[in-house]
This record gives C-alpha cells, sequence and structure tokens, in this order.
C-alpha cells in the first residue's frame, strides 16, 4: 500500500500542494480527480521525487520512501505514466519499454503484452516520435508495466485516446488491480473513473476535499460535481 | 608526380586528420548530448594523454603502454571531475559548468607545464610504425594508415556501444528525456559520470595517437579543441552520426585547404562551419530541441 501523509510543498515560487494525504490499497483503483490546476500532477511529481521542495510522509508497505532519488522510488515500486506521455522520442518501442527493464519483466513478458496492446506490436521498431498520440499512450503504459510495480501511478492515461481503447485501459487498470497492484489514477474522464475505481477521492486547493467509497460517489455525485469539479 | 597518386595520398593524410579530430569531438558530443553543456576542458584532456602517452613511452619504452595510459589517466580524471564538481552543478546555471570545465582546462595546461616543463616532447615510434609503405608508388606514413586504422575501429566500438549496451541505451535515453530515464529505475547521476569518463578516456587516447605525429606541447589542447567544436556544430550538437560526418569534413577541408590552397587553409575550417550553419543552422545531423 502507498500511503501519503501530510504532503506539502511545490515549485520554487509556488506551494501547491497544502498537507495531502491518502492511501492507495493494494489489489485496489484508487482515483484522484479534480479541477485544472489544483494540484494532482503536481502531487504525482512529489511521489517519484520529482519536485523542487517537498514535505511529509511517503511510504510504501511501511517503508519510508520520502528521501531516496528518484531512481531509488522507481527500484522500490513505483511505477509512473506521467501527463503527456513522454515516450523517448528517438527510441524504438522495444527500446522504450527496456529502459526500465533492469531484467525482463516477470509479469508482462513480451507475449502478454502486446497481446494486451496489440498495436505496440506492429509498432516495435518504430521511433517513439512516429507513433499516433493513442499508441504514444499505450507505450507509456506498457513502459511502466514491465517495471512490474507494485503501485503504478497514471497521470490522465485516457488523454488523447479514441473511446475504444479508453475501455481497454479500464479493462487492463481492473485487471492490474486484480492482480494485487495498488493503482493510483488521476482522471478528468469521470466515466473512466467511476467504471473503474474502487475509491474516488476529490482534491481541491492542494488538499483531498472528498475520500470515499465509488459507489458512495456516485451517489453523492451531482452535488460533488457542482461542489468541486464543476468550472 | 603522378596527380591521382597525390590526391590518393591527401585523401588519406585527410582520413587520418579525420580519425585524430573523431575522438575528441565524439566526446565532446556525447558530453553535450547527456548534459547539455559544452565541455571546455575536453581539449586539455586531449593534450594530458598526449603527455601521458610519452611519460608511459619514456618509462616503459613501450608504445602500447603509452595507449593503455593515456585513456586510463583520461578516465580517472574525468570520473574524478565529474563526481567532485560537476556533478554538483546540473541542476545550476550552465554558466556555473563552463566556468568550471574552463577552469579545469587552465589548471590542467598549469599542472603539465609543472610536470613535464614547456618545451614540447615527442617519442620514437617502433621500428615496424615508423616505416613507410607504398601507396601507388608513392610513400606514406604506416603510422597514418594506423591511425585511419584506430579511427574506424572506434568509430564502430562507439557505434555498438550506443546501439547495443545498456550504458548506450541509457545514454540515448538520458539525452532526450533524462527525467524518466530516472523515473524508470535509472541512476542518471551514474550514467552521467560513466560517459563522461568514457569520454576523457576517448581524447586521451587521441591524444596519444596524436603525440608521435603532432608531438606533446602545451598549444595541443587550445588547438584541438577549436577543430572539435566545429565538428561538433558543423555535425548537430549531440548526435553521433553527425559526429563521423563533422569530422570526415573538417579533417579533408583542413588537408586539402593545405595543400591546394595554403594562403586559405587558415580560413577552410571556418568557411565549412559558416557554411553549413547558414544551410542548416542546428548542424548536418542536429534536432531542433
Ligand atoms: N513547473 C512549475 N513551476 C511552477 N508552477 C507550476 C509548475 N507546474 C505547475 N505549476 C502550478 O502548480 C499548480 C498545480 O498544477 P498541476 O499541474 O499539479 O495541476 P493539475 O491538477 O495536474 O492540473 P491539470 O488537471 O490541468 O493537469 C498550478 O497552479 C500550476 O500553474
Ligand atoms: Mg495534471
Amino acid at each position: 500500500m502507498l500511503s501519503l501523509s501530510e504532503i506539502t510543498g511545490g515549485y520554487a515560487k509556488a506551494q501547491v500542494l497544502e498537507g495531502v494525504s491518502l492511501d492507495a490499497a493494494a489489489g485496489a483503483v484508487t482515483a484522484l480527480i479534480g479541477r485544472n490546476g489544483v494540484g494532482k500532477t503536481t502531487l504525482m511529481r512529489g511521489v517519484m521525487g520529482l519536485l523542487p521542495r517537498m514535505q511529509g510522509r511517503i511510504s510504501l508497505d511501511g517503508a519510508a520512501l520520502g528521501g531516496l532519488p528518484t531512481h531509488a522510488r522507481a527500484r522500490a515500486g513505483l511505477g509512473y505514466v506521467p501527463e503527456g506521455r513522454q515516450i523517448f522520442p528517438e527510441l524504438t518501442v522495444m527500446e522504450n519499454l527496456a529502459v526500465g527493464q533492469r531484467q525482463p519483466s516477470r509479469l508482462w513478458p513480451e507475449a502478454r503484452l502486446f497481446a494486451l496492446l496489440p498495436n505496440l506490436r506492429d509498432r516495435r521498431a518504430n521511433a517513439g516520435r512516429a507513433l499516433s498520440g493513442g499508441e504514444q499512450q499505450m507505450l507509456a503504459i506498457a513502459r511502466a508495466l514491465v517495471t512490474d510495480p507494485r503501485v503504478l501511478l497514471l497521470d490522465e492515461p485516457s488523454q488523447g485516446l479514441a473511446p475504444m481503447v479508453v475501455q481497454e485501459l479500464a479493462r487492463v487498470l481492473r485487471q492490474l488491480a486484480d492482480e494485487g497492484v495498488a493503482v493510483l489514477l488521476v482522471e478528468q474522464n469521470l466515466r473512466l473513473t467511476e467504471a473503474v475505481a474502487d475509491r474516488i477521492l476529490i482534491m481541491a486547493r492542494g488538499r483531498i476535499v472528498h475520500d470515499d467509497t465509488a459507489p458512495a460517489f456516485r451517489a453523492a455525485e451531482d452535488e460533488l460535481r457542482h461542489r468541486w469539479l464543476s468550472m | 608526380m603522378d596527380p591521382l597518386a597525390l590526391f590518393t595520398l591527401q585523401v588519406l593524410n585527410a582520413l587520418s586528420l579525420s580519425a585524430l579530430l573523431f575522438f575528441i569531438a565524439l566526446g565532446l558530443t556525447l558530453i553535450f548530448g547527456i548534459m547539455r553543456v559544452v565541455n571546455f576542458a575536453h581539449g586539455a584532456v586531449f593534450m594530458l594523454g598526449a603527455y601521458c602517452g610519452v611519460a608511459a613511452q619514456t618509462a616503459t619504452g613501450s608504445f602500447a603502454a603509452s595507449l593503455l595510459a593515456a585513456p586510463l589517466a583520461g578516465a580517472a580524471l574525468g570520473l574524478a571531475f565529474e563526481r567532485s564538481a560537476l556533478s554538483r552543478l546540473y541542476a545550476r546555471e550552465h554558466s556555473a559548468f563552463l566556468l568550471v570545465t574552463f577552469g579545469l582546462a587552465l589548471a590542467l595546461t598549469e599542472a603539465i607545464r609543472l610536470i613535464w616543463g614547456a618545451d614540447a616532447r615527442q617519442t620514437e615510434l617502433p621500428a615496424v610504425l615508423a616505416g613507410i609503405v607504398f601507396v601507388m608508388d608513392e610513400p606514406f606514413p604506416v603510422y597514418r594508415l594506423l591511425l585511419i586504422g584506430a579511427g574506424g575501429l572506434c568509430w564502430l566500438l562507439c557505434w555498438l556501444g550506443l546501439q547495443r549496451t545498456r550504458l548506450g541505451l541509457l545514454l540515448r535515453a538520458a539525452s532526450q528525456n533524462p527525467t524518466m530515464t530516472a523515473a524508470l529505475g535509472n541512476d542518471v547521476g551514474r550514467v552521467r559520470a560513466m560517459v563522461f569518463a568514457l569520454a576523457c578516456a576517448l581524447a586521451a587516447l587521441g591524444g596519444a595517437l596524436a603525440a608521435p605525429l603532432l608531438s606533446a606541447s602545451l598549444g595541443l589542447g587550445s588547438n584541438v579543441i577549436i577543430d572539435a567544436f566545429v565538428i561538433v556544430m558543423i555535425g548537430g550538437m549531440g548526435s553521433f552520426i553527425g559526429t563521423v560526418a563533422g569530422s570526415l569534413l573538417v579533417g579533408f577541408a583542413q588537408t586539402f585547404g593545405n595543400f591546394y590552397v595554403p594562403e586559405l587553409a587558415l580560413g577552410m575550417t571556418y568557411a565549412l562551419m559558416i557554411t553549413v550553419l547558414v544551410l542548416r543552422p542546428g548542424g548536418l545531423f542536429g534536432r531542433p530541441e
């Protein structure tokens, strides 16, 4: 389980996170939603150790991650699918996948990975920049999967994906959670969120303002949307 | 003399000069690729390699020993310098990085002056390498052929290293996106240190190879770094294939310039650079940032 407690921090001139506490349980999809600019991406970057300043506690199955550099956090079991894909444009699909693989993936051997994301199989020798936006997004997800993460952080993975592929993505995330991965999903796409999430958290002004099960969210959806999500 | 034979000899001369320049320019471009900064000390490391080579050969009597000692010294210096100074500067302004490498260049030059004095130093090549062969009935130094071979081998090994090894993959990944390279579990600081050390080893090896031809002297570093800059600009900052092309272009421009239009020889390199940069501002194989 990934556990954050009282996370504050942000950028040199802007404090963004004002004390975020949340748990992402193993075997569950925890969704984090919120208006543009509330600090969702900043939180993900903080968990990966990519913020210039940050305080608070981050632990993975009880072990503190806070003092570790980014690469050590990844090795400890964090997989990261960043906002905007950030694939390596000049590396081939296979090379993109290899960057995170210090050894071959236990859970995602090639056959299984390509069965899940067949488009990538046909593009395996192509450079990252030659892929379509959707293919790049799938590559970013695949690249995190093959590191066999215990926690998977996804920052708006449905961005730029066709509706069919979003459904596919929902299935993948569900499957990952069922296999015991802790999935922390930042999304704007409420349909995807409601389709896969076990818990739904809302972030506003640098804090978590709502944290409950998906059915509870649906029951109060209209009010929550009006209060925290509409512009 | 037969003009065709003359031309052939000039081609071989140009190739051997290109090979020497490739050793220093390649390291410069690899460092730029992964650190986004220019290492001003690279010429001084080349010069240090020349002096270390001469010293090793004087001490052991073996030319092969000089080709071993120089890259080892270069790698050790590069590693120590990267870990102790440069690694603290990546997050800061580029100007700090430039100043520090410039400082290292000055310090190395002074250290060499203190240790080996101000006079140029040279050693004898072993008899097999000091000889000549006949190319189209004209005599040509064996050693220059060896340089061409060494340059070709260096090109091949570095290309394989970049394409086929894990370090090569991480170097390319970190050149494109260091943050994601780290977020996928790779210690980018370590990759930088290894690349810097390797680049310094290559430059020092180039210096040791150049010593029998150009002799080790205190001006060597600043002369050769300018050519290396031009090569990297022509080829496109950070591009491997561009560095190969740039080394060949500069090697040929200088050799043929010297031979056919000696009055203009000095300007040839710059004319070449300006022409390329006007036509393609990012260099021949440069990618827009
Ligand atoms: N590199 C940066 N330097 C300074 N401020 C930043 C930086 N990146 C983001 N911010 C600011 O931090 C705040 C939170 O941004 P963040 O990207 O975390 O929001 P978000 O919730 O992910 O938004 P979105 O839904 O649009 O992706 C915003 O006010 C933004 O302007
Ligand atoms: Mg965001």
